[in-house]
């Protein structure tokens, strides 16, 4: 009977293992194929290497931007400016969050206006920015930090109202004050959902800083695209959108790390 | 002087659109020691009356008095059980049942100690650096108790805290916590909609009427009841008397809605 279940058990692993083995492949293969029409695709002038480049002559400019150190600096500007306005807008919502969860008054009060910023399209506000705070680094942070701060202030707020009453009772019955209740149990209580507009804070930080570029900036990726745009190398452009494919991939799965470590634990 | 002192305490909740007179007139007394079970009707207010003598919700009118001193908001002499465990699961279990001690800034070396003691009393001695999830429902209740029992209250309120469990995790868990309540000469108030539970394990029964919640009736247990751990009092020969004065006192009211 052991070696039986043993046996199906193996069975079972094996079996799973290949369907796992099944989509690696396909993706690969997705992969692959892509670059590899793309490629013949231009060769044939199926399609107009001029506005579509070739994988070939994005690695070529790759590895020429690489030897004389511009793709570096441009990339690094680019990755601090996202990290920055990632942590402020995370940090600055899950703020507000607090301070709204606290003063039930306030939140009353500023419920429309918070209702208006977050139907609003925030990159609209990129002028006034540029106008307000110069040209250049800080107003591309604030940027990527401006089109998330709303939207986390918002979700985790609705998180911190939504902790069950009877951690609260607990808590209280100990005589807690409200900053302990906080510290103690609405805040521990919502990390779930703080992770999760981290993920999602993620994509909108590098909206924000990339249009920031768009409109201000001298060195960046946005940058980059806007350049190799308007003279027309659209090699430059591809290059460009790929790093930051691969970059914002990368911080991504970073968040889905840290998700792990701190809610593992977590579940009730 | 009472231990505990309840006097014509009324308590409205008020709507926007209504209000809800949620009890009516409650006065009793608990002496030092005693344990005081509430029953009654689902909405009778049992709940409710088991927040105002903890504080965490003042009357409308009337006094609720401990040792003598009103109770104006959770003092550290109540302690607090609730219907579920709710252990915090993201703490360990020894975070959790040093939670009242860090709320209350008083963990040192010796409270820390004493709780640890505790959980082992509870036969849950390697359990210190699990979570929550990892444990049993019984297991996660025990913990609550200990939890409940750190910051060493004088007066122990129960919400239902047996009424998540199976039956026979339920019927040991009575005898575990009557024996610890009695063991640290301890004050308690058992709220339950389980009239053998009531009788098991206090020395008074109190039945509320519902809607307002009003005292409906005060059931004295004898003695002969009264000094049994709950698991026998239940294998007693009188206890089907008592069970069935009560179920019909329970029986009327139900049928009086």
């Amino acid at each position: 009977m052991k070696t039986l279940n043993e046996k199906l058990h193996r069975d079972y692993v094996n079996k799973l293992a290949k369907t796992n083995r099944y989509i690696r492949l396909s993706q690969v293969s997705m992969l692959i194929f892509f670059f590899s029409f793309w490629e013949i695709a231009t060769v044939n002038r199926w399609i107009d290497p001029l506005l579509f480049s070739s994988p070939s002559r994005v690695w070529n400019l790759f590895l020429t931007r690489m030897q004389d150190g511009s793709l570096f600096t441009h990339t690094s500007v680019t990755l601090f400016e996202t990290i920055l306005g990632f942590l402020l807008g995370t940090i600055l919502g899950t703020m507000m969050a607090g301070i709204l969860w606290w003063s039930p008054f306030l939140s009353r009060v500023l419920d429309p206006y918070i209702v208006i910023l977050n139907s609003m399209p925030k990159v609209a506000l990129g002028p006034i920015l540029i106008v307000g705070l110069g040209p250049g680094f800080t107003s591309i942070v604030a940027m990527g930090a401006l089109i998330s701060v709303v939207i986390t202030t918002m979700v985790v707020y609705s998180a911190f109202k939504n902790v069950d009453e009877n951690y609260l009772k607990v808590i209280k019955s100990f005589g807690a004050s409200k900053r302990q209740s906080f510290f103690s149990v609405i805040f521990p209580a919502s990390y779930p959902t703080i992770i999760s507009t981290l993920k999602v804070n993620v994509g909108l930080a590098w909206v924000g800083v990339i249009v920031g570029e768009f409109l201000v900036s001298k060195q960046g990726l946005g940058y980059m695209i806007v350049y190799g745009f308007q003279v027309f190398n659209f090699t430059l452009v591809m290059l460009s959108l790929i790093i930051i494919a691969i970059l914002a991939t990368i911080m991504y799965q970073l968040v889905e790390v840290l998700e792990r470590k701190l809610i593992h634990k977590h579940q009730s | 002087m009472a231990f505990l002192q309840l006097d014509n305490v009324d308590k409205t909740f008020f709507s926007k659109d209504t209000f809800t007179e949620a009890v009516k007139d409650i006065s009793f007394s608990v002496q030092q020691g005693e344990f005081v079970s509430l029953i009654g009707p689902s909405g009778c207010g049992k709940t409710t009356l088991l927040s105002l003598i903890s504080g965490l919700i003042l009357p409308t009118s009337g006094t609720v008095k401990l040792d003598g001193k009103n109770i104006k908001k959770p003092t550290p002499e109540t302690g607090y059980m609730l219907q579920q465990d709710y252990l915090f699961p993201w703490l360990t279990i020894e975070d959790n049942i040093f939670l009242g001690l860090k709320t209350m800034d008083k963990l040192t070396k010796e409270t820390k100690e004493n709780a640890i003691d505790l959980l082992n009393q509870m036969g849950l001695k390697n359990k210190l650096k699990d979570y929550p999830n990892q444990l049993s429902g019984g297991m996660r209740q025990r913990v609550a108790l200990v939890r409940m029992l750190s910051t060493d209250p004088k007066l122990l309120l129960l919400d239902e805290p047996f009424s998540a469990l199976d039956f026979q995790t339920k019927l040991k868990l009575e005898d575990l916590v009557y024996l610890t309540i009695k063991d640290h000469e301890k004050t308690a108030i058992l709220v339950t909609h389980d009239i053998g539970e009531a009788i098991a394990m206090s020395d008074r029964v109190i039945l509320l009427d519902h809607s307002p919640g009003k005292i409906h009736k005060v059931f004295t247990i004898p003695d002969e009841l009264k000094y049994k751990q709950p698991f026998e009092v239940r294998n007693h020969p009188s206890y089907n008397n008592w069970f069935q004065e009560v179920w019909k006192e329970l029986e009327s009211l139900e049928n009086s809605k």
